[in-house]
C-alpha cells in the first residue's frame, strides 16, 4: 500500500505536467472546434457543429488527407527498405566497437532538424551542389527541378527519421538468439533461408515500430514540406499551419488539428493491439 | 511431469533395422556404404583450431565409434565446445581433418552435413509452433507432408511428449524444451547428434531425470552422440566414453571406469571426484610394488610400473572415496594415525577432514555405525592398490 502511494508520488510531476501541457490544451481545442468563425482572428463561443459539417464535406479537406497519408506511407516504406540494412549490418558486425556505430546513427540529432532541412536547399537546389556539378560536367544543359517537388519532401522525411527506423529495427535483432541461426543453419538452412525462416520473422515486431513511427511522425510533420516542398507538396500539417496561421481561422485549425490526432491515434491503437501480440513473440525469442 | 517407466516404453527397433539396411546395401553396393562397415562414425585427425592468438583446440586426434555415447568433459574454455561447433560446420578449424560416416566434412557446409546439434538454451524457434520446430530440417530434406507427420509424430512418441504439436514453444516447461529440441535434431536421422551442454539450463531434480531419459532415448535410437558437459556426474552417468579436456588438449580417453579409477595425469586425478594428492620419493620398487617415502615422513606402501625408479619424485593419487576411516586394516594396507579436523553429515555417507601424520587427507565414507566428530583419534587406512602415482610431469607413470 505504503509502495503505490510512493509510486504515485514518482509519477506526480510527469503526470501534471501531461496534464497541463497536452491533455488541457486538447481539451480548449476540442472546445474550440465547436467556436464560431467571425472573421481573421475573431470567433465567437456560439456553439455550432459548422466547422465539422465543413469538414466532413469540403473534399479539399479530404484530398490533403489522403495525399498526406500517401506521402507518409511512402516515406515509412522507403525508410524501411533502407534501415532495415544497416541495422542487420550493425548487428551482424564483429566490429568490437558497435557502440561507435550506434552513436554515428544518433549524431543527427546533435543538429537541428530544420537546419538539417535547410541544408537539402544547397545539394537539390538550382544552384545546388548537383545541379551545379552536372552542368559543369555537361551532362544537363539546364538545372533540373529537384527542389520543391515531392521526392524531395520525402527525402528530407527519410533524411529524418531514417535513424528512428534503423534503431528500432536493430532492438529486435538484438533480441535475437543467435543460437536460433545456428540451429536452422544445421537444420539444412542455407544463410539466406535462414534469414527468411528467423531473422526476418523474428525482427517483424521491431520493423512495424518502425514504420508506425515513420509513419506518424512523417505524417504529422509540416517543417519539411514547409521548406523542401512547393505549394502543391502541402501536407495537412501545412494545412493546420495556414489555417490557423495565415488564416487566423482558429475553430478550423482546431478541427483539422482534432483530426489529425484522432486519426494517428486510431493507426497507433490498431498497431499497438498488434504490438501486443508481437511483444509476446520478442519475450519468447528470450 | 510424468514419464512413464522405461520398462512400458516399446523399445525401437530401429538399430536392428538399420544393421539389416546396411547389409542389403552392401550386397547391392559394395563401394557407396564403405562407411556402413566401418565403425567410426566421426573421426577427428589432428584438429587445430585458433582464435587469433589463442589457441582453443590443440592438435586433437579423436576416433568415435559408431553408436556410442562419448562426452567432452572439462572446464569451461577447455576447447570442448569449439570441438563440437567445429563437427557441426560451426566454425572452421585452422587445420586437421574432419571425417562424418566416411565422409571428410571440412569444406561441407553446414546445411549440407547431416548433424543434429542440440543447444543449452534449446534454440528452438518461438515463432513456430512444436510441430514445425520439428518438421523444420525434414522440410529442408525434401520430406513429402504426410511423411513429415507421421515423423514429428513418431519423435514426440520417443521423447515421451505426445499430443503438443499445435503449442508455442514458450507454452512448455522447460524439460518439456529440452525435449522438443532433442527431437528435432533426432528425426532427422543425424550421422551424429551433438549435445551441447543440453542440461544445465535444468534445475536439479529434473537435469537427472533428464539424465537417464536422454541416455534411454539414445540407446533406442541407436545414434552416435557426442555429449559437451563440465558437469562430471553427468560424464560419469551417461557415458561410454569420457574425453576429459584441458586448455585445449585431450587429458585423457576412456570408459568412465578407467577415468575415474586409473587418471592419466594430475588434471584428471583433481577434475573428476574428489582425490588425495600426497607428494612424495620412491624409496624402493620392487615387482610391481614401491615403498614411498612421503614429503610428510610416512611411509607408504603403492602399486607402481617398473618405470617408477627408485629415487624419483611422484605424486600419490588416492580418491577419497577409497580411504577407510576408523577400520581394523587389511593385511597389505596403508595405516596412518590421525584426528578427525573436520566432519560433514550427508546422511548416508559423511565427508570428514583428517589430519594424518603430517597429511591432510579427504575420506568420503559410507556411514555404518559410527560418526566422527572433530577431534576423535581415527586410523586412516588405504590399500596400496588404489594408488595412483604420476611423475614430475603430472603424468601417470605407466
Amino acid at each position: 500500500m505504503q509502495q503505490t502511494r510512493f509510486a504515485w508520488y514518482l509519477l506526480a510531476p510527469a503526470l501534471i505536467l501531461l496534464v497541463i501541457l497536452l491533455v488541457l490544451p486538447i481539451i480548449i481545442m476540442m472546445i474550440y472546434t465547436f467556436y464560431e468563425f467571425i472573421t481573421a482572428g475573431v470567433e465567437q463561443a456560439n456553439y455550432t457543429a459548422a466547422n465539422w459539417r465543413e469538414f466532413f464535406t469540403d473534399s479539399y479537406y479530404h484530398l490533403f488527407l489522403w495525399k498526406t497519408a500517401r506521402v507518409a506511407a511512402i516515406t515509412a516504406i522507403a525508410c524501411a527498405l533502407m534501415g532495415y540494412v544497416p541495422a542487420y549490418f550493425i548487428w551482424m558486425t564483429s566490429f568490437r566497437h558497435k557502440w561507435l556505430l550506434l552513436l554515428l546513427l544518433i549524431v543527427p540529432f546533435w543538429i537541428s532538424f530544420t537546419i538539417r532541412t535547410f541544408s537539402w536547399i544547397h545539394i537539390l537546389g538550382e544552384q545546388g551542389a548537383i545541379n551545379v556539378t552536372l552542368m559543369s560536367i555537361g551532362i544537363i544543359d539546364s538545372p533540373i527541378q529537384m527542389l520543391y517537388t515531392e521526392g524531395a519532401v520525402i527525402m528530407g522525411m527519410i533524411h529524418f527519421l531514417l535513424p528512428y527506423m534503423i534503431l528500432n529495427v536493430y532492438v529486435s535483432l538484438e533480441g535475437i538468439d543467435r543460437d536460433l541461426l545456428s540451429a536452422a543453419r544445421t537444420l539444412g538452412c542455407t544463410s539466406a533461408q535462414a534469414f527468411r525462416e528467423v531473422t526476418l520473422p523474428l525482427s517483424l515486431p521491431g520493423l512495424c515500430a518502425g514504420l508506425l513511427l515513420c509513419f506518424v511522425l512523417a505524417a504529422g510533420s509540416y517543417v519539411t514540406p514547409q521548406i523542401l516542398g512547393g505549394n502543391r507538396d502541402a501536407l495537412f500539417g501545412n494545412l493546420i499551419y495556414d489555417t490557423i496561421m495565415q488564416q487566423l481561422n482558429w475553430p478550423m485549425g482546431s478541427t483539422l488539428s482534432i483530426v489529425l490526432f484522432v486519426l494517428l491515434g486510431i493507426v497507433s491503437a490498431i498497431y499497438s493491439r498488434y504490438m501486443g501480440l508481437s511483444t509476446i513473440f520478442k519475450g519468447l525469442s528470450r | 511431469m510424468e514419464i512413464p517407466h522405461p520398462s512400458r516404453v516399446p523399445r525401437a527397433t530401429l538399430p536392428a533395422l538399420r544393421a539389416v539396411e546396411g547389409v542389403l546395401a552392401c550386397v547391392s553396393k559394395p563401394l557407396a556404404c564403405y562407411h556402413l562397415m566401418t565403425t567410426t562414425a566421426v573421426d577427428l585427425k589432428s584438429v587445430t583450431l585458433t582464435y587469433g592468438p589463442f589457441v582453443a583446440v590443440k592438435d586433437v586426434d579423436l576416433a568415435i565409434e559408431k553408436g556410442s555415447f562419448v562426452t567432452l568433459l572439462g572446464p569451461s574454455g577447455c576447447g570442448k565446445t569449439t570441438i563440437l561447433r567445429s563437427i557441426a560446420g560451426l566454425v572452421t578449424p585452422t587445420s586437421g581433418e574432419i571425417v562424418v560416416a566416411g565422409r571428410l566434412i571440412n569444406d561441407v557446409p553446414i546445411y549440407k552435413r547431416n548433424i543434429g546439434l542440440v543447444f543449452q538454451n534449446y534454440a528452438l524457434f518461438p515463432h513456430k509452433t512444436v510441430e514445425d520446430n520439428i518438421a523444420f530440417g525434414l522440410k529442408y530434406r525434401d520430406v513429402p507432408r504426410l511423411e513429415i507427420a507421421r515423423k514429428v509424430k513418431r519423435a514426440l512418441d520417443m521423447v515421451r511428449l505426445p499430443g503438443v504439436e499445435k503449442k508455442l514453444p514458450s507454452q512448455l516447461s522447460g524439460g518439456q524444451q529440452q525435449r522438443i529440441a532433442l527431437a528435432r535434431a533426432i528425426v532427422i536421422e543425424p550421422d551424429v547428434l551433438l549435445l551441447d551442454e543440453p542440461l544445465s539450463a535444468l534445475d536439479a531434480n529434473l537435469r537427472e531425470e533428464m539424465r537417464t531419459e536422454l541416455k534411454i532415448i539414445q540407446r533406442e535410437v541407436g545414434i552416435t552422440t557426442i555429449f559437451v558437459t563440465h558437469d562430471q556426474e553427468e560424464a560419469l552417468a551417461m557415458s561410454d566414453r569420457i574425453v576429459v579436456m584441458n586448455h585445449g588438449l585431450i587429458e585423457q580417453n576412456g570408459t568412465p571406469e578407467e577415468v575415474y579409477r586409473t587418471p592419466s595425469s594430475r588434471f584428471v586425478a583433481s577434475f573428476l571426484g574428489q582425490s588425495n594428492l600426497i607428494a612424495g620419493t620412491i624409496a624402493s620398487n620392487t615387482r610391481g610394488k614401491a615403498k614411498i617415502t612421503l614429503d610428510s615422513g610416512a611411509s607408504i606402501d603403492a602399486a607402481a610400473p617398473a618405470s617408477a625408479k627408485k629415487g624419483s619424485k611422484v605424486t600419490v593419487v588416492v580418491r577419497a572415496q577409497r580411504l577407510e576411516v576408523g577400520k581394523k586394516a587389511a593385511a597389505g594396507s596403508n595405516r596412518l594415525q590421525g584426528r578427525i579436523a573436520a566432519t560433514s553429515y550427508l546422511g548416508g555417507t559423511a565427508i570428514y577432514i583428517i589430519e594424518a601424520e603430517g597429511l591432510k587427507l579427504q575420506a568420503n565414507t559410507i556411514i555404518d555405525t559410527h560418526v566422527f566428530r572433530e577431534g576423535d583419534a581415527v586410523d586412516v587406512s588405504f590399500s596400496p592398490g588404489d594408488c595412483v602415482l604420476l611423475g614430475e610431469d603430472d603424468r601417470r607413470l605407466a
